[in-house]
């Protein structure tokens, strides 16, 4: 039975974490996501569904009981805000490292350093391209609607679950503070022990007298081993790029440019295309869901059929990097963006086209 | 008397607890982390506990604690461990959780994490190894080296008006309201090794009662880093250490 409400982008993260089954949230007030925290602290899910949530000293400790709480194979999570998120960054490598799956949201403000509290898709690299130490990568699905923060919530620990690692929802200030109606599901109910040991043979879930007993570590000081554990994980990543990138194209059938844009900024762009259209100008969009797994392969298809691709993103120009590896410089590609908490409007994104690429 | 008349549980008086696993320890000989991980698992094993435990090893001297005790373990970030310690109680209650640490670990990095973990009370129990020196790393100073003690990054000794002062984390700890019982003890003599192992009996024995954290300050040595033959650095640690981190519990709450 689906329920529809009227939400902010915040509590549909907060609401889904109590509906999904969600076991922990930890986390850390910080602007523009605080509505998080404050939504599960005040619907006490402790008393609907056991769910725990408790208020961190810090998002270090916060991701770190996240790491705690994964390695005894219950679905935890923790949300922030960029100088939150790079805090976690030491704590997500570990988890990572030691295999466990986990959510984290990132409701992007400005940068760098204390920036601004507007929104911005600048923690685009330290997402998608590591962010902590060592070789790992973060599934991270990039929400462009109300109803997607929703949603999210459940399929990011699903493919959590799937491959063992950390997911990332990747929103920013604009996905975090909007009120859009969200078709809410049922409280599913929570993942019981019996379901977890019977599920997760790698969690902490106590002594097995018949078995030995369970180590979580992301420690391997044997250099061959440490070397096999990382091609295990490298292969993980490269299974879930063959088999998780999602994306949605719009207007592209005709297109003969193309906005690649993920989150607020793939909102902008469908309005952009509508002012377009009206003048003439074939254009359409491809949003990318996943930003990692990034869809590469159907850009290079694209490549082969438009005469150019404007990458749009409230950042400096991160993600047109993918977009110029997935192309192979085969059309003009090129960046349009605002920063610093500065969101563009739907005529400089289609002024930027017409300059950039269709007049460039 | 053949082998079989010797061999009866009667006659027994010591034997390695199934609660520490087979692997060799990779401590310096003369280390006390072999004993207090003995007192642990003996706990553990004492309580039959052993399929109901998770431990939390440190990074430092023990970081493979994990590979030692016989039991459900998981490796923290360095100093994290009260925070790993904190999210697996409260999403699993009915398990008894410890968290074992070094000085470095738990008194310089993890500051926050143990200050905050002991205030909000956790029903856990913490042992806190303190021998004032980063072992592991090769002996270099520790938010607990004693003043006008040499490390590799004192090597004058501690000048505390260029390196700040020792810091009394159980002192300190023993003032907040989630603590229920601090202790210190040390493991050089045999009857400290019996006395320490009933403070860590009742550091586990709490948790039954969700009294909050048990903390539990072993003082031990570091022969090691101190540059001293397992002997001198007892006797040091008599000496020196006790003087100044004395013996006996801060708080035991009712």
């Amino acid at each position: 039975m689906k329920e529809l409400k009227l939400m902010k982008g915040n509590e549909a993260i907060a609401e889904a974490a109590i509906r999904y089954g969600v076991d922990g949230y930890f986390g850390y007030p910080i602007t523009p996501q605080s509505e998080i925290l404050e939504h599960l602290m005040a619907e006490e899910p402790y008393k609907k569904t056991g769910m725990v949530v408790l208020q961190a000293e810090s998002e270090v400790a916060s991701i770190n009981m996240v790491y705690g709480g994964a390695a005894c194979g219950k679905r935890v999570m923790t949300t922030s805000s960029s100088p939150g998120i790079s805090l976690m960054q030491e704590g997500l490598s570990y988890i990572a490292g030691a295999e466990l799956p986990c959510l984290v949201v990132n409701v992007v403000r400005g940068g760098p350093g204390l920036g601004t509290i507007q929104p911005s898709q600048a923690d685009y690299f330290q997402t998608t391209k590591g962010g902590g130490h060592g070789d790992y990568r973060l599934i991270t699905l990039a929400p462009a609607s109300v109803q997607e923060m929703y949603d999210f919530v459940g399929l990011a620990f699903e493919l959590a679950f799937k491959y063992r690692n950390p997911a990332m929802i990747l929103s920013d200030g604009v996905i975090g503070q909007v009120m859009e109606k969200v078709q809410i599901g049922d409280y599913q109910p929570r993942w019981t022990d019996e379901y977890i040991k019977k599920s997760f043979p790698w969690a902490s879930t106590g002594k097995n007298p018949n078995k030995p007993h369970i180590i979580i570590t992301s420690l391997e000081l044997d250099s061959s081993k440490q070397e096999q554990v990382n091609i295990r994980i490298q292969n993980k990543y490269k299974e879930c790029q063959a088999n998780e990138v999602r994306y949605e194209m719009i207007n592209c059938d005709d297109a003969e440019y193309i906005f690649v844009a993920y989150g607020s900024s793939a909102r902008i762009c469908q309005k952009a295309i509508q002012l377009g259209r009206e003048k003439g100008i074939k254009v359409g969009l491809l949003r990318p869901i996943t930003l990692w797994p990034f869809p590469s392969k159907i850009l290079g298809e694209l490549a082969d059929k438009v005469k150019g691709m404007l990458s749009v993103e409230m950042s400096a120009g991160q993600m047109v990097e993918d977009v110029l590896l997935a192309t192979k410089h085969k059309i003009k590609v090129e960046h349009f963006g605002r920063f610093g908490g500065i969101i563009p409007t739907p005529q400089e994104v289609l002024h930027a086209l017409e300059t950039k690429i269709i007049g460039g | 008397m053949n082998r079989e008349d010797i061999i009866k549980p009667e006659n027994l008086v010591y034997r390695r607890t199934p609660v520490l696993t087979d692997n060799v320890m990779h401590y310096c000989p003369g280390c006390g982390h072999g004993t207090a991980h003995r007192l642990v698992a003996e706990v553990i094993e004492e309580m039959g506990i052993q399929e109901k435990t998770i431990g939390i090893a440190p990074v430092g001297c023990s970081v493979l604690a994990y590979n030692y005790f016989e039991v459900d373990m998981q490796e923290a970030a360095h100093g994290r461990a009260p925070a790993l310690a904190t999210a697996v109680k409260r999403l699993k209650p009915d398990f008894f959780v410890f968290s074992y640490q070094g000085d470095g670990d738990l008194a310089a990095i993890g500051t926050g994490e143990t200050i905050h973990a002991c205030n909000r009370g956790e029903n856990i129990t913490m042992i806190f190894i303190n021998n004032g020196i980063y072992g592991m790393t090769g002996g270099q100073m520790a938010p607990t080296t004693l003043e006008d003690m040499k490390t590799s990054t004192s090597p004058y000794g501690r000048d505390t008006s260029i390196m700040g002062n020792p810091l009394k984390i159980t002192e300190l700890l023993a003032q907040l309201p989630g603590t229920c019982y601090v202790t210190r003890q040390a493991v050089y003599t045999p009857a400290l090794v019996r006395k320490c192992k009933r403070a860590i009996r009742q550091a586990f024995e709490n948790q039954k009662e969700n009294k909050g954290v048990s903390f539990v300050e072993i003082v031990s040595n570091c022969n090691s880093g101190w540059k001293m033959t397992p002997t001198a650095a007892n006797q040091w640690l008599e000496e020196n250490m006790l003087p100044f981190y004395p013996l006996g519990d801060l708080k035991v709450s009712k």
